[in-house]
């Protein structure tokens, strides 16, 4: 855990999704799409949330603004506990945390104005109105790279690009200092999804802003993040510096997934773990490590016992019990009293 | 651990001799809307050679899939329509075949697999009855005959279990699991081409390396000829051995994969590469192709990427750009790679 410069501080969130069966409703299972997490993310730093679909990452995005109501767990945003806010106080809180979603054409109200998009929360938090309204949501348009002229148009008029750029205009109108972008560019051609990666940064420069980060596309989150955690099952089985992770990947899972991902030249021979299988179902997650029907290191604890927590130096942390044994003993965290 | 090594080993047909399986010339795809005609493909000419990939890349809209539909003649007819050029495969012209040969030719001797694969299959048939269905009208199998081919091409991409599975119906699979079974279903008939248009595109990257090598693997098995199309340079890297890169609804640049991805000429491949971050690290800026794509309806004149290209002049908005070889099968439609156009400095771009 870092010193002063946390903006965002997660202790053992979980979020169960419960499934209901039969004439009372009975609970017969649990999804645990997130299962204990726990992470920070410092004032203006970039924190990169890869992994596969169905591992969890954006129910983590979404439970940390709660959008969805975490089953339990703690969340710090600078200094306060998010989940004791209730009604007006959790408004605004939300004013410093915001989102852009995925896609750039469902996430905008066909029937609303850009003006209606971009404003409406000015107006919900009573910051702005009419004509002053009107003129901020214009200077947040050509923030974004947008004319101001466009502000009476509606979300169809777009291209995914714009619409998109919509969107950071509409998570920017409250200056929040916090933002989750969830998949934000996964939706966008390659020379589009550059200017809008481009922009982010900038704005983070501009804006001292924070990001959650959350990608499928390793490359994108590389060039974009600080910091990166790698979730599986609705854990985060390994967390390092951007460049430390994909130089020295420890886990197993983390090391497969980055051998998979194509490289643009031809040229490059190299080996790659091909892993079997798919995701496993998050309603019923493999015993002991989560990963070890498909992990090629496997051995009988993995099976058995969950790992814990091994600090490999450099704030470069990862759950594995077979890596583990290349670090000293006191290194490792057991599960049962791992603190993040 | 299981490892597999990547590599792209030349294949039989990169020397390209002998006549092309496919063989691609200045088709025109068009669609007459209420709003004018979409030139959705104008002009493309490419080949293929038996036991060759070639990789189609692009951005949405610049008529790579379409391209794709034209060669297996599934285009909406109207709107759409070929109205011009060629696609001659193994010998017979696919834009003149008759709807009947076209059911023969599709599925028999293409194969294809698409984006999506829940919507690509048919839920309320089990995964054996849709492969069973190829197979009894192409290869002409009967009753435990297709059912056991059906089980041996689930096998063959890798479903574990594949007894079991021929009986599930596509939503009891995941997402991986659903492209091996169009793999499956696009395979089972032998065919000597197959066009895969965004294979991955929905899958995880673990599950795009195991589809990837699958396909790859099969190929060299069967000796077919792959059509790639996607938007991700990526898989055009690790897979095709030829390249062709559409903008605005023509071939802009086609070489050989080492070749286009060391030298590339076009101004768009050069933007294009450049606005990918690389995986191997660096934070600096990404470099972007400003502007986007130009809508169909109404395309600039002159060369069609003129208003984005950095080195555009006067005369590219009056001219296009024809595309000429550079040498050694490297083409490119751009005035500054035209030796004997008024703009000819191949230094700006190289």
């Amino acid at each position: 855990m870092s010193g002063n410069g946390d903006l965002l501080v997660v202790r053992n969130l979980k979020k169960y999704f419960p499934i209901r069966k039969g004439v009372f409703s009975r609970v017969v299972a649990q999804v645990k799409a997130v299962d204990n997490v726990s992470f920070h993310i410092d004032r203006g730093e970039t924190l990169g949330l890869v992994g596969e679909s169905g591992c969890g990452k954006t129910t983590l995005g979404r439970a940390i603004l709660r959008l969805i109501e975490p089953s339990a767990g703690e969340i710090a945003f600078d200094g306060v506990d998010v989940l004791s806010l209730k009604g007006a106080a959790m408004r605004r809180m939300r004013r410093r945390m915001q989102i852009i979603f995925q896609d750039p054409y469902s996430s905008l109200n066909p029937r609303m104005t850009v003006l209606d998009i971009v404003g409406e929360a000015l107006h919900v938090h009573g910051i702005a109105r009419g004509r002053e309204r009107e003129e901020r949501v214009k200077q947040l348009l050509e923030r974004v790279g947008l004319a101001s002229r466009y502000v009476n148009r509606y979300p169809h008029e777009f291209s995914g690009g714009q619409r998109q750029r919509i969107g950071v205009a509409r998570a920017l109108a409250l200056n929040p200092s916090f933002i989750v972008a969830d998949e934000a560019v996964s939706a966008l051609d390659v020379s589009i999804q550059a200017q809008v990666i481009n922009l982010l940064v900038d704005l983070r420069e501009e804006f001292g802003l924070s990001y959650l980060f959350i990608a499928h596309d390793l490359s994108v989150v590389r060039h974009i993040s600080d910091r990166i955690a790698v979730m599986y099952l609705g854990e985060i089985v390994e967390t390092a510096g951007s460049d430390d992770l994909f130089d020295r990947p420890l886990h197993p899972y983390t090391e497969a997934l980055l051998s998979a991902v194509p490289v643009a030249d031809p040229t490059r021979e190299r080996a790659r773990i091909v892993l079997t299988g798919d995701v496993p179902t998050p309603i019923d997650p493999p015993s002991g490590c989560h990963f070890h029907p498909r992990c090629p290191l496997v051995e009988k604890i993995c099976s058995e016992v969950p790992p814990g927590v091994t600090d490999a130096q450099n704030g470069h942390t990862f759950r594995c019990h077979v890596v583990a044994r290349q670090f000293p003993d006191e290194a490792t965290t057991p599960v049962e009293s791992a603190a993040p | 651990m299981p490892e597999a090594s990547v590599s792209s080993e030349t294949p039989a047909g990169a020397a390209h001799v002998g006549s092309p399986l496919l063989d691609i010339q200045d088709l025109k795809t068009y669609f007459h809307t209420d709003d004018g005609t979409v030139k959705a493909v104008d002009g493309v000419s490419f080949q293929a050679w038996p036991g060759e990939t070639v990789g189609i890349v692009g951005e949405s809209g610049c008529g790579k899939s379409v391209t794709a539909l034209s060669i297996m003649r599934l285009l909406p007819m109207p709107p759409g329509k070929i109205e011009g050029g060629s696609i001659l495969f193994d010998g017979e012209d696919l834009v003149t075949a008759s709807p009947a040969r076209m059911r023969q030719i599709r599925g028999g001797k293409i194969g294809m697999i698409f984006q999506e694969p829940m919507t690509s299959l048919n839920p309320v048939f089990t995964v054996g009855n849709q492969i069973e269905e190829a197979v009894r009208l192409h290869l002409h199998l009967r009753g435990k005959e297709a059912r056991d081919h059906a089980i041996d091409m689930l096998a063959k991409v890798g479903i574990p279990s594949p007894e079991a599975r021929v009986d599930e119906y596509p939503h009891q699979m995941s997402g991986g699991m659903r492209q091996r079974v169009m793999i499956a279903m696009a395979l089972s008939c032998h065919p000597k081409l197959l066009i895969a248009d965004e294979p991955t595109t929905a899958l995880d990257v673990t599950i795009q390396a195991q589809i990837l090598e699958l396909i790859r693997s099969l190929q060299s098995e069967l000796g077919m000829a792959v059509q790639m199309i996607t938007h991700d340079l990526g898989v055009i890297a690790e897979t095709a051995h030829r390249v062709v890169v559409m903008y605005a609804s023509k071939v802009v640049e086609m070489a050989d994969v080492k070749e286009l991805f060391g030298r590339p000429r076009h101004p768009y491949t050069r933007g294009l590469f450049r606005s990918i971050p690389a995986i191997t690290g660096g934070h600096d800026r990404l470099q972007t192709i400003e502007g986007t794509v130009p809508n169909p309806l109404e395309f600039p004149s002159g060369c069609k990427f003129h208003p984005r290209c950095t080195f555009a002049t006067d005369h590219c908005t009056k001219h296009e750009p024809e595309l000429l070889d550079l040498g050694e099968g490297h083409l490119s439609a751009c005035w500054l790679t035209d030796p004997s156009g008024p703009m000819y400095d191949p230094e700006k771009v190289s």
